[in-house]
C-alpha cells in the first residue's frame, strides 16, 4: 500500500470526491457536455437493443392482455411466481437510490452527491418497471383503476385491512415523492443547460423546465431546506415501502413466509440489490461518459463496501430463519425450510446463498472492492442472487402445501421470462434516454462538495476534508479573517493531495 | 389616454433600474461583499450563486426558511385525510375480517404513514415554488450580459434600486471597492 493510499484511510484526511485540478467551470463542462455533444452511434446502438427488449415487453403484455393470465406458467398451488418475483425484484432495485439521496444526504455522506442524480433515476425507472406487474396481473388491465379507493356505483371500498391493498399505497407515494425529489434536485442543473443552450428549441423547452431558475440565494436557502424536508420524508417512506411488500407475504398464515424477521430482512436485500444495480449502471456509464473524475474509485470503493455490510446481514436473516424453524418447532414451518434447501428447488436456493452471500465476502479485500472488473462481475452475481431470493420465498414455499396430492413444480412459460426479459428492455430505454438528455451528475451539488466551495476555503489544511460544516457555525465570527483568502484558494496543498489521489486509482485499477 | 402617451409611458417604465448587479469569482468574495452590503445598511440585495454557499444567508441576514411549517401543515392535513377516509370506508361498507372491529386502526397505519408523506411531499414540492415565486420566466437580473455564468462559476450579488439606501454612484463605488467584476445597471 502506498503512502497516499494509507493517507486515504486516515480519518480527518479524506480522499478528495473530485479528481483532476477541476475548476467550477470544468465541472459544468464534464457533465454538460455529455447533453450538449452529438448523439453518438454506440448509443444509438444500444438504444436500439433496449427498445427491441422493450418491444418483447409490449407484445408479451399485449398477449396477456387478449388472452388473460392463463399464458403465464401459473397453477392452482403455485398461484404467484414469476410476476411478484420481478415485482419484488424490481422494487428493491429501486430502493438504493432513495438510499443514496436521502439516507446517505441525512448522514452528511458527501461522496453522495456525483451518483445521486444518476441512482434516483434508476429508482424511477425500477419502480415504474415494477409496476407493470401488479398492474397487468390484475387480469383485465383496463380495471386497475380499481386499486384505488374511487367512488362507484356498486358503493364497494377495496379491503383497507389487506397488505396488497396498503402496497398500492406505499407504492404510489413512493414512485410519487422519488419524482417530486429528483426534480427538485434537477432544477438547479436544468438552469445550468438553459444558459448554456445554443439554439432557440433548447433554450425554451429548458427554460420551461427548469422554472425561472436563477440561483438566488433567497431560492437556495428554501431550497436546502425542502431538500433536507424531502431526504426526511423518503428515508421513512423507503423503509416503509419495503416493509410493507414483506407484509405482502409476513400477514399471510404460509409456512416459510409467515416471519416477523421479513421486513428488516426484505429492507437490507433491497438495498443490496440496488448498490449492486448503481455499481453495475455507474462502472459502465463511466467509462463511457467520461465521468472517472466525478464518479472516483472512491465513490465504488464505498458503494462495496455497503454492499459486504447488506449482504451479510441478508445472509445472517437467511440463518436465522432456520434457527427459527427449527427453535420454533411447528412442523409446517420447519419442512418449508427442509424442502427450500433439500426439495427440488435446491438448485435455485444454493444458486441464491453463492450470489447474495459468498461471492460478496471477497469485499473483504481491498485489491477486489477497488478492481472494476471484479466488482462489475459481483454486481451482476448480486443482481441474479437477489432475483433467486424473491424466487426462491415465493416458488418454494407454495408449491408444496398442506395437502400433497396438490403438490407440483413450477415451470415458467415463455411469456413469464419474456415478460421479465422485456421490463429490462423499459429499464434501459428509459435509463439510456436519461442519459442523453438530462444531467447525469448534480452538477450544483458536486460544485458544494468541492473545497473551493467552503467561503473559508485557504485556511492551511481545510481543503479535501469536510470541515466546512464546522465553520459554518461560525461565519459571522471568522467574517473579517476571510477578508483576503480570496486569491490563494486552491493552495499548493490540496493540489497535491489531489494528484496523489489520482495516482492511486491508477494503481489500484493496474 | 392617447397611444403616444400610453408608449412614452411604457418605455419610461422599460427604462427604470432594477438595481446595480455585479459578480466574484469565489464565494468568499461574495460572502465578505455581503457582509460589507448588509453592514452598510442594505437590504433589497441578492446573491445568485452556482450552487448554495452554506453560511450566506447570515452574511445577509435573511430569516430562516418557512418551508417547515408549510409541510407540517400539509403532513397534519394528508394524516387526517387518512384517518377519516379509512373511518368513512369501515363504516361505509364494513368487512368482517377475522370478527376485528369495522375502524381496525391498527391495520390502517400503514395507509395514514403513507398518505402524511404524500402530501407533506406534494406540500414541499408546491410550497417551495411557491414561497420562491417560481416559476418566473423573465427576471430583470437575467439581463447580465454574463448572466449565463450565474448557474456556472460565478457569484453575483444584486442590489435592488428599491433599496431606500439605493443611489447609483454611491453603491456602484462600494461594489467597485468590494472587488466586483462588471458592474452593470440592469433596467426592470
Amino acid at each position: 500500500m502506498t503512502t497516499a493510499a494509507l493517507q486515504e484511510d486516515t480519518p480527518g484526511k479524506r480522499a478528495p470526491l473530485v479528481l483532476g485540478h477541476r475548476d467550477f467551470n470544468a465541472v459544468t463542462e464534464t457533465v454538460a457536455g455529455i447533453v450538449e455533444k452529438k448523439t453518438t452511434p454506440s448509443w444509438l446502438v444500444l438504444l436500439g437493443l433496449a427498445v427491441s427488449v422493450l418491444l418483447i415487453l409490449l407484445g408479451s403484455l399485449g398477449k396477456l392482455a387478449a388472452e388473460g393470465l392463463g399464458i403465464w406458467g401459473l397453477n392452482n398451488t403455485v398461484f404467484w411466481a414469476w410476476d411478484i418475483t420481478g415485482f419484488v425484484f424490481w422494487i428493491g432495485i429501486g430502493h438504493a437510490g432513495t438510499l443514496i439521496s436521502a439516507i446517505l444526504f441525512l448522514f452528511r455522506q458527501k461522496w453522495r452527491t456525483s451518483i445521486n442524480r444518476a441512482a434516483e433515476a434508476m429508482t424511477i425507472f425500477a419502480v415504474m418497471s415494477a409496476a407493470i406487474y401488479p398492474v397487468f396481473h390484475v387480469g383485465r388491465v383496463w380495471f386497475a383503476y380499481w386499486l384505488f379507493p374511487i367512488p362507484n356505483q356498486m358503493s364497494m371500498w377495496p379491503n383497507f385491512k389487506s397488505p396488497l391493498l396498503w402496497d398500492v399505497f406505499a407504492i404510489s407515494t413512493y414512485a410519487t415523492v422519488s419524482i417530486l425529489f429528483w426534480y427538485v434536485g434537477l432544477v438547479p442543473d436544468l438552469a445550468t443547460l438553459r444558459d448554456r443552450a445554443t439554439t432557440k428549441v433548447r433554450s425554451i423547452v429548458l427554460g420551461i423546465f427548469s422554472l425561472g431558475w436563477r440561483g438566488s440565494h433567497r431560492n437556495w436557502l428554501n431550497y436546502e431546506k425542502t431538500y433536507l424536508i424531502l431526504a426526511g420524508l423518503s428515508t421513512p417512506l423507503v423503509l416503509s415501502v419495503h416493509t410493507i411488500v414483506s407484509f405482502d407475504f409476513a400477514v399471510s398464515i404460509m409456512p416459510g413466509w409467515h416471519t416477523t424477521i421479513f421486513p428488516p430482512y426484505f429492507v437490507a436485500g433491497a438495498i443490496f440489490s440496488g448498490f449492486a444495480m448503481v455499481v453495475s449502471l455507474m462502472v459502465l456509464a463511466r467509462k463511457a461518459y467520461g465521468l472517472e473524475g466525478l464518479i472516483t474509485i472512491k465513490h465504488l470503493e464505498n458503494m462495496n463496501k455497503i454492499i459486504l455490510l447488506t449482504g451479510t446481514m441478508v445472509g445472517y436473516a437467511y440463518a436465522i430463519e432456520y434457527f427459527i424453524a427449527w427453535y420454533g418447532g411447528n412442523e409446517y414451518e420447519r419442512f418449508a425450510f427442509i424442502n427450500r434447501a433439500f426439495g427440488p428447488y435446491k438448485w435455485a436456493y444454493w444458486t441464491m446463498w453463492s450470489c447474495n452471500v459468498f461471492s460478496p465476502q471477497l469485499f473483504w479485500f481491498k485489491r477486489i472492492r477497488t478492481s472494476i472488473p471484479a466488482m462489475f462481475v459481483i454486481s451482476i452475481f448480486v443482481n441474479i442472487g437477489m432475483w433467486f431470493e424473491r424466487f426462491v420465498i415465493i416458488v418454494t414455499s407454495l408449491h408444496r402445501d398442506y395437502i400433497p396430492s396438490s403438490w407440483t413444480y413450477f415451470r415458467p412459460s415463455l411469456f413469464d421470462i419474456s415478460t421479465f426479459l422485456g421490463s429490462f428492455g423499459l429499464f434501459f430505454t428509459l435509463f439510456l434516454l436519461f442519459l442523453r438528455f438530462l444531467p447525469a451528475v448534480a452538477i450544483s451539488e458536486v460544485k458544494g462538495v468541492m473545497p473551493q466551495a467552503d467561503p473559508h476555503a485557504g485556511h492551511g489544511d481545510d481543503h479535501g476534508h469536510d470541515a466546512h460544516d464546522d465553520h459554518h457555525e461560525e461565519a459571522s465570527a471568522k467574517s473579517d479573517e476571510s477578508e483576503d483568502e480570496s486569491e490563494d484558494e486552491g493552495d499548493e496543498g490540496d493540489e497535491a493531495s489531489e494528484g496523489d489521489a489520482e495516482k492511486d486509482e491508477e494503481e489500484s485499477r493496474g | 389616454m392617447d397611444k403616444a402617451h400610453r408608449h412614452e409611458e411604457l418605455e419610461e417604465e422599460a427604462a427604470k433600474p432594477f438595481g446595480l448587479m455585479g459578480y466574484f469569482l469565489t464565494p468568499g468574495e461574495l460572502m465578505h461583499a455581503c457582509e460589507k452590503l448588509k453592514n452598510a445598511g442594505y437590504k433589497d440585495f441578492d446573491a445568485q450563486t452556482p450552487f448554495p454557499v452554506h453560511g450566506l444567508e447570515k452574511a445577509m441576514g435573511l430569516p430562516p426558511s418557512k418551508m417547515p411549517w408549510i409541510v407540517l401543515t400539509c403532513g397534519t392535513v394528508g394524516l387526517l385525510s387518512a384517518i377519516a377516509l379509512t373511518a368513512f370506508v369501515s363504516f361505509d361498507y364494513p368487512l368482517v375480517i377475522s370478527g376485528k372491529p369495522s375502524f381496525s386502526y391498527q391495520a390502517y397505519v400503514p395507509i395514514m404513514f403513507e398518505l402524511t408523506v404524500l402530501f407533506s411531499a406534494f406540500g414541499a414540492f408546491f410550497g417551495l415554488w411557491g414561497v420562491n415565486r417560481l416559476p418566473m420566466f423573465y427576471h430583470p437580473s437575467m439581463k447580465h450580459p454574463s448572466f449565463p455564468r450565474a448557474t456556472d462559476d460565478a457569484f453575483f450579488v444584486t442590489v435592488e434600486a428599491k433599496d431606500p439606501k439605493y443611489d447609483a454612484s454611491k453603491t456602484r463605488k462600494l461594489l467597485e471597492d468590494l472587488g466586483a467584476r462588471e458592474i452593470v445597471e440592469v433596467t426592470e
